[in-house]
C-alpha cells in the first residue's frame, strides 16, 4: 500500500500541474469578474501550439525545444484570450456563450490546421521533459520520495507561479485592482481603475496559464497533440470552483482531482485498485464540486460580480 | 464674483429626453449649496457630468475661474472634485482602508503599505470627527458608517468640493443630524458641499443657497434664508403644491387583518422581526413609519409571503394565512404594490396586457384549461389602461419597459384593484415618481380606503405616512414601537418613535 | 407590427452572424493555401446533390433541432442549459440499452426507446434545475459538470453491460427493430441515414412552439425567465418552474440522443461528448431561441456538417472547416449585442419619424389584425 502511494505520486503530481496552472489562469479571469468556460479551449490552443513548436524545433534545438514550445504555448494561449476578453469586455458579450465559442473555435481551428500539417491530426512530440530526482531533498523521509522524486521542471515552474499568483494576488495594487473589479466594479471605477483594462489583462493572463498547461500536458505526459484536451480545461474549472476561488484551494484541489483522475488512469493495471471502480473515481471530482456549491450556497464567496457584464452606462 | 465652480450653458440629452437643457449653475467657496427637484429633473445627470461620470453634449465647466474639461472621475479627482453616491460604490468583502486606498495605494517594495495608509485614514477620521475604524470590512459596518467612508474616500484624496447625492435617504434621524455635523466641519475647513436632495426640510436645515431644477431647466437660485418650504416646493413644481389632501373622515368597521407576534428572520444583516403584533380594519389606512431596514421588509414579506416566519400568525379574514402560498393569499383578497416596481411588480420584457393579468392569468376567462384567452386578456387590459389612466404608446401590446415610471406604477395600481381586494399593501408606492402621479396615487389610495377596504401602507416619507394614514404605527428595530392616531401626533413624535423612544402605548 | 419588428431584427442579427462567419471560414481556408470559393461550392453541393445527401442532410439536423429547442426552451425560462451533450448521452444510452434489450414489435419498442430517451434526458436535466431552485447553484456550472458525469458514465457502463462483439470501445450495434430508421424512408432517400426523427422533431417544434405562445404553462415559464422576482411575488411557483423547465429541456436533448444513438447510427461511441450538445447552443442563438428559428438554423448546420465530407474529399481542405464556421457563428451571435444597439438607435429614430406621420390617423387602426 505504502509502495504504492509512492509509486503513484509522481504520476499525481504530474497530472495535477497542468491542472493547476490552467485553474490559476481562471482564477485571475474570474476574479476580474469575467467567466471563463474558454479554459478547455484555451489549454487545446497551448497542447497545439506546444506540440506544433516542440515538434519541429527539437532536431535542431534539442535542449532547449521543450522551453521554447512552452513559451510560444503561453503565448499563443495569451493572444487567443484576446477573443474572449474583446468580447467580453469591450461588446459586453454573454461571456458563457463566448466562452463556448472559445471552446469551439479552437477544437475545430487547431484540428483543422493540424490535419493540414500531418494528415492524420495528430502531432507527435520525440523527445517529453525527463524526471529529475532532486539530490539533497530527495533524502528527506518520506517527504522526500513523495515530492522530490521523479519530478519534473514543469513542476516547480507551475509552483514558483502559485506563489507569485498568490502575492501578486493578495498584496500588490494590481491584485487590490483586479478583485476590486470582481467584486463591484463600479466601485473601482470610481476611484479610477480602469476595468476593461484590469478585466484584459486578467483574460490574458487566463490564456497564457492555460495554454502554458495544455503544453505542459504534452511535454509531460501524453507527448502528442490529438485534437482534444479530453475535459481537462472543465477539471480546472471544477477545481477553481472547488477550491473556492483561492489560490492554496485551487492547489488542494487540483491534487485531489489529480490523484482521483490519476488512480482511475492506472486502477485497471494495478490489482490492488481495480477493485474501486473506475466510474466513480473519474466521476468524483464532478460530484464534490456539485457537493461543495450545495454546501457553500448560502454563502457563496464567488466574486459577486462575475458573469456581468462591465457598462459605464449602468449605474 | 468668483466661483468655485461654475457651469455654464450645460447641455445633455438621452435619447427621448433632455436631462440638462442649457443649465447654468455657480457654486461659492466655502457654502453648501443644494441642488433641489424633483425625480428626473436632471440635477443628477447635472452632477455625474461635473464628477466626469457623462459628457455634456455643449456647454462648459470652468473650476476655481479656470475652463477645464473633466472627461472622466480621474480628472475630477484630481481637480479636487469628490462625490458620494446614492449607492455607495464599496467593495463589500474589503476593508475600510482598501476601499478607501483603491486607486491610489501607497506601495513599499512593492507591497501595498496598509500600515501607513490606515494610520492616515485614522487620522483624518479623527479630525473631521467621522469616528471610522480603519481595518474594519465593509460588510460589517452600518449603512451610515458606509457613507462616511465614502466621504473619507473623498477626503483621502483631497478633494476640496464634496458632492452628496440624496444622502439621508438611508439614514436614522440621528444618523442625518450627525452627518449634518460632519458637514459643517467640512466647511469649517475649507470645503464646499453640493448637495441634491429633494428634501426641502433638510435644505432649510443646512444650505446656504439653493438651485432649483425643474424638467432640466434652472428655475432660480435662492438664498435659504430668504425663502420658505413653500417656495421652494413651488419652484421646484412648478404650480401651488397643495401640502393637504383632500381627505374625508374614515369609518373603520371590522378588523381584516391580524399579525400576532409574528417573528421573521432578518436578511443580510438586517435586524428581522420580532414579536410584532398589529391588526388592520376595513375602510382605513395604517401607515407604517420607519427607518429604511428595521424590519418592514421582513413583515411585509411574511404578510404576501415571500419570507418565511419564525413564529406567529397572520390573521387575514378570520383565518390563518401564514401557511398559505402567495397564490393562496392573493386569491383570500390580498394586494400588493410592491416597494420595487422594477423587481417585484412588473415583467419589463412582458407587454402591458400580459403584465396586466399576471396574478389571474390561470383563472377563467384569461384562460380555459391551460390555453390562453389572447382577445380576452386584450380587451382586459384595454379596460384597465383607461380606467387608471396608463399612458402607454402602444396600447396593451406596448412593452412594460417603455413606459414611464409613473405609467408603470399606474399600471400596477391597476392591475392590483382590479381583482377588487379586501386588503392592499403598499410599500413606498410613490418612490420616484413626479408630484402629478404622486397626488394620483395618494387620491386612488384614499378611494380604496372610502370604498371600505383596508389598506397598510409602508413608507420611508414620514409626510406621506402623515398625510395618509388613519393609524399610524411605527417600527424600530424590528419591534412596534407605537401604535397613534394620525390625528392626534405629530412629526416631532412620530420622528421620535422611529427612533427608538416609546411612549404610552396607545392600543 | 412590434413583433414582426422583432422577427426581423433577430433575422437579421442571424443572418449577420452567419455571413461573419462564413468570411471566417473564407479567411481560414485562404490563408491555409485554398480556394474559398471553391471550399463553399463542394461544401454545399456535399449537402445538397442529390436526394441522398439532402436526406443526410436532413438527419445530421433532426438532433441539432432536439439539442437546439432544449437551449432555447431553458433559455425562456432564463436557464443555460449547457449539458445538452450530456443529456443526449443519457438520452442515448437508455434508448440504446431498451434497444438491446427488449424483442418487441418496431412500434412498441419505438415507443418505449423515445419514452426511456426522454425520461434518462429529463432526470439529467431536472438535477442541475433542482440544485438552481433549491440551492442556487448556477445552472451553467452545474450542467458542465453532468456533462461530464454523462461522459464517464457511458464510458464505463457501456464496455460494463452493452459491448459489442468486436470493440471495448463501443456498444452493440442495435437491431433492425430498435432503430428509427425505416425501410420505406430509407429508399425513398435513396439509402440515406434519414429516419423517423425528422418527423419526432417537426412535431416537437410545433408542440414547443404551442406550449411557449399559447398556454400558461408557457406564459408561466417566460414570466420566470424574464424577472424571476416579479413571478414568484405575483404567486407564480418559481422554483417549480425552473425544475420543470430544466426536466423539458432536458428530455429534449435526450430525445436528441436517440434520434442520433440509435436514428443516425446504430451504436455508442464511448470516450466522446456529443459536439451536437454544443451546437445545439449555436443553434438556439442563430434561431432567436424561436422553435421555428431553431429548426432553420439546425436544417443550415445540418447541412454544412453533410457538406464537409464531400468538401474534403473533393479538395485539400480539411471538414473542420465546417466546425470552424459554427463555432464562429456562435462568437458573433454572442456579440451581437452590438448589432442590436445600432439596431434600436435606427428603429427609435424610424418610429420617431413614423409617430408623427401618423398623428392625425386614428391609433386604432392596427389593434385588430394583431390577434
Amino acid at each position: 500500500m505504502v509502495d504504492l502511494i509512492y509509486q503513484l505520486f509522481p504520476y499525481a503530481i504530474a497530472f495535477t500541474v497542468p491542472l493547476l496552472i490552467t485553474s490559476l489562469g481562471g482564477l485571475y479571469s474570474e476574479r476580474s469578474g469575467v467567466i471563463n468556460i474558454g479554459l478547455e479551449g484555451l489549454m487545446l490552443m497551448g497542447m497545439f501550439v506546444g506540440a506544433l513548436i516542440i515538434s519541429r524545433t527539437e532536431s535542431i534545438y534539442p535542449g532547449t525545444a521543450i522551453w521554447i514550445g512552452l513559451l510560444a504555448a503561453m503565448l499563443f494561449g495569451a493572444v487567443f484570450a484576446l477573443l474572449h476578453a474583446f468580447a467580453c469586455v469591450t461588446l459586453n458579450a454573454n461571456q458563457v456563450i463566448s466562452g463556448i465559442a472559445i471552446n469551439m473555435i479552437a477544437a475545430a481551428v487547431t484540428v483543422y490546421l493540424a490535419r493540414l500539417i500531418s494528415g492524420s491530426g495528430n502531432i507527435q512530440i520525440i523527445r517529453g521533459l525527463s524526471r529529475q530526482t532532486i539530490p539533497i531533498l530527495s533524502d528527506i523521509p518520506i517527504l522526500g520520495r513523495l515530492l522530490f522524486t521523479q519530478t519534473y521542471a514543469t513542476t516547480w515552474f507551475v509552483l514558483l507561479i502559485l506563489v507569485v499568483a498568490t502575492f501578486l494576488l493578495y498584496k500588490t495594487r494590481f491584485g487590490l485592482r483586479l478583485r476590486a473589479c470582481g467584486e463591484h466594479p463600479h466601485a473601482a471605477d470610481s476611484a479610477g481603475v480602469n476595468v476593461y483594462r484590469m478585466r484584459y489583462m486578467a483574460v490574458i493572463i487566463s490564456g497564457a496559464c492555460a495554454g502554458l498547461g495544455g503544453a505542459t500536458f504534452i511535454v509531460t505526459i501524453s507527448g502528442e497533440f490529438n485534437g482534444t484536451a479530453a475535459g481537462l480545461g472543465f477539471l480546472a474549472l471544477a477545481a477553481l470552483i472547488f477550491g473556492q476561488w483561492k489560490p492554496w484551494g485551487i492547489l488542494g484541489a487540483a491534487f485531489f482531482f489529480g490523484f482521483a483522475s490519476t488512480v482511475a488512469n492506472v486502477s485497471q493495471v494495478v490489482p490492488m485498485l481495480a477493485q474501486i471502480p473506475g466510474i466513480y473515481l473519474k466521476t468524483f471530482p464532478y460530484v464534490v464540486t456539485l457537493a461543495a456549491l450545495v454546501l457553500s450556497s448560502k454563502y457563496s464567496l464567488a466574486p459577486k460580480a462575475i458573469g456581468e457584464p462591465y457598462d459605464k452606462g449602468k449605474r | 464674483m468668483d466661483y468655485v465652480v461654475e457651469m455654464r450653458n450645460i447641455r445633455k440629452s438621452f435619447p427621448g429626453i433632455i436631462a440638462c437643457d442649457n443649465i447654468d449653475f455657480q457654486v461659492k467657496k466655502g457654502e453648501i449649496h443644494a441642488l433641489l427637484g424633483e425625480n428626473g429633473a436632471g440635477k443628477s445627470t447635472l452632477m455625474n457630468i461635473l464628477f466626469g461620470l457623462y459628457q455634456p453634449d455643449a456647454g462648459s465647466i470652468y473650476l476655481r475661474g479656470k475652463k477645464v474639461n473633466i472627461v472622466n472621475p480621474n480628472v475630477a479627482n484630481e481637480l479636487g472634485i469628490g462625490m458620494v453616491h446614492q449607492h455607495f460604490k464599496l467593495v463589500h468583502n474589503f476593508t475600510v482602508t482598501e476601499n478607501i486606498i483603491l486607486g491610489l495605494e501607497p506601495t513599499r517594495a512593492l507591497m501595498i503599505d496598509t500600515r501607513s495608509a490606515s494610520a492616515q485614514i485614522k487620522e483624518l477620521s479623527q479630525k473631521y470627527g467621522l469616528n471610522v475604524d480603519p481595518d474594519a470590512k465593509i460588510s460589517d459596518v452600518s449603512v451610515g458608517m458606509q457613507q462616511r467612508v465614502e466621504i473619507l474616500k473623498m477626503l483621502y484624496r483631497d478633494a476640496e468640493i464634496l458632492i452628496f447625492d440624496e444622502p439621508t435617504a438611508v439614514l436614522t434621524p440621528q444618523e442625518v443630524r450627525e452627518l449634518m455635523k460632519i458637514m459643517r466641519n467640512l466647511i469649517d475647513e475649507g470645503k464646499t458641499i453640493i448637495l441634491i436632495t429633494h428634501k426641502l426640510r433638510e435644505i432649510m436645515a443646512i444650505a446656504d443657497r439653493s438651485t432649483v431644477i425643474r424638467w432640466g431647466k434652472v428655475v432660480g437660485t435662492v438664498n435659504v434664508a430668504d425663502t420658505t418650504e413653500e417656495k421652494l416646493a413651488e419652484m421646484m413644481v412648478g404650480r401651488k403644491v397643495l401640502f393637504e389632501l383632500n381627505k374625508k373622515e374614515a369609518h373603520p368597521k371590522e378588523e381584516i387583518l391580524r399579525i400576532e407576534k409574528l417573528s421573521v428572520a432578518g436578511s443580510g444583516g438586517a435586524k428581522g422581526l420580532k414579536n410584532f403584533s398589529l391588526g388592520v380594519r376595513c375602510g382605513e389606512i395604517v401607515g407604517l413609519a420607519g427607518v429604511d431596514g428595521n424590519g418592514q421588509a421582513e413583515l411585509v414579506g411574511a404578510i404576501i409571503g415571500l419570507r418565511k416566519i419564525l413564529s406567529g400568525k397572520i390573521i387575514l379574514h378570520d383565518r390563518d394565512v401564514s401557511t398559505l402560498s402567495i397564490r393562496e393569499r392573493i386569491s383570500t383578497g390580498m394586494a400588493h404594490i410592491p416597494e420595487d416596481r422594477h423587481k417585484h411588480g412588473l415583467i419589463l420584457d412582458y407587454s402591458v396586457q400580459e403584465n396586466l393579468v399576471l396574478k389571474n392569468y390561470y383563472l377563467e376567462p384569461f384562460s380555459h384549461k391551460g390555453l390562453l384567452n389572447w382577445d380576452y386578456i386584450y380587451d382586459h387590459a384595454e379596460r384597465v389602461i383607461k380606467d387608471f389612466d396608463v399612458r402607454a404608446g402602444e396600447g396593451a401590446e406596448a412593452s412594460a419597459r417603455s413606459l414611464s415610471g409613473g405609467n408603470q406604477q399606474k399600471a400596477i395600481v391597476g392591475r392590483e384593484f382590479d381583482g377588487n381586494p379586501d386588503l392592499l399593501i403598499a410599500v413606498q408606492p410613490t418612490r420616484g415618481l413626479d408630484v402629478g402621479a404622486i397626488e394620483y396615487i395618494h387620491k386612488r389610495l384614499l378611494e380604496q380606503r372610502d370604498q371600505g377596504k383596508a389598506v397598510l401602507l409602508v413608507s420611508l416619507e414620514l409626510d406621506e405616512i402623515l398625510d395618509l394614514s388613519d393609524r399610524i404605527a411605527v417600527i424600530f428595530n424590528g419591534e412596534l414601537v407605537g401604535l397613534v392616531n394620525a390625528a392626534e401626533t405629530d412629526e416631532n413624535e412620530i420622528g421620535l418613535m422611529m427612533a427608538g423612544g416609546k411612549r404610552g402605548a396607545t392600543a | 407590427m412590434k413583433k414582426k419588428l422583432i422577427v426581423k431584427k433577430n433575422f437579421l442579427m442571424s443572418l449577420f452572424a452567419v455571413i461573419l462567419g462564413l468570411i471566417a471560414g473564407a479567411i481560414l481556408m485562404f490563408v491555409t493555401g485554398s480556394n474559398p470559393i471553391e471550399g463553399f461550392y463542394y461544401l454545399f453541393r456535399g449537402g445538397l446533390m442529390n436526394i441522398e445527401r439532402i436526406g443526410n442532410s436532413l438527419a445530421t439536423a433532426t438532433p441539432l433541432i432536439f439539442a437546439g429547442l432544449s437551449v432555447a426552451f431553458a433559455f425562456k425560462t432564463g436557464l443555460f442549459n449547457i449539458g445538452g451533450a450530456g443529456q443526449m448521452l443519457i438520452g442515448g444510452l437508455c434508448a440504446t440499452a431498451v434497444g438491446l434489450t427488449f424483442d418487441w414489435p418496431k412500434p412498441i419498442l419505438l415507443t418505449v426507446i423515445i419514452i426511456a430517451a426522454m425520461i434518462g434526458g429529463a432526470l439529467w436535466g431536472a438535477l442541475p434545475g433542482l440544485l438552481k431552485a433549491r440551492f442556487n447553484v448556477h445552472e451553467v456550472v452545474a450542467t458542465i459538470m453532468m456533462n461530464w458525469i454523462a461522459y464517464w458514465t457511458v464510458f464505463y457502463l457501456v464496455p460494463l453491460y452493452l459491448k459489442g462483439p468486436f470493440l471495448e470501445t463501443e456498444s452493440q450495434r442495435i437491431p433492425m427493430a430498435a432503430s428509427l430508421k425505416v425501410s420505406w424512408l430509407t429508399s425513398l432517400f435513396s439509402g440515406s441515414y434519414i429516419n423517423l426523427g425528422i418527423f419526432l422533431a417537426i412535431i416537437f417544434v410545433a408542440i414547443t412552439a404551442f406550449i411557449l405562445e399559447r398556454t400558461t404553462l408557457g406564459y408561466e415559464l417566460k414570466a420566470v425567465g424574464y424577472n424571476r422576482d416579479a413571478a414568484e411575488a405575483a404567486g407564480i411557483g418559481v422554483n417549480r418552474n425552473i425544475v420543470l423547465s430544466m426536466a423539458v429541456a432536458g428530455a429534449l436533448a435526450g430525445l436528441g440522443g436517440a434520434t442520433f444513438y440509435v436514428g443516425f447510427a446504430s451504436n455508442m461511441q464511448i470516450g466522446v461528448l456529443p459536439s451536437q450538445g454544443f451546437d445545439g447552443i449555436a443553434v438556439a442563438l442563430l434561431g432567436a431561441n424561436s422553435p421555428w428559428g431553431v429548426f432553420a438554423a439546425a436544417l443550415f448546420f445540418g447541412l454544412l456538417h453533410t457538406g464537409k465530407g464531400f468538401m474534403n474529399a473533393m479538395t485539400a481542405i480539411p471538414p473542420e472547416i465546417a466546425d470552424t464556421i459554427i463555432a464562429t457563428i456562435i462568437y458573433f451571435a454572442a456579440t451581437s449585442v452590438l448589432i442590436e444597439r445600432n439596431w434600436d438607435k435606427l428603429n427609435k429614430f424610424r418610429l420617431a419619424l413614423r409617430l408623427r406621420k401618423s398623428k392625425q390617423e386614428s391609433l386604432e387602426d392596427d389593434s385588430g389584425g394583431e390577434q
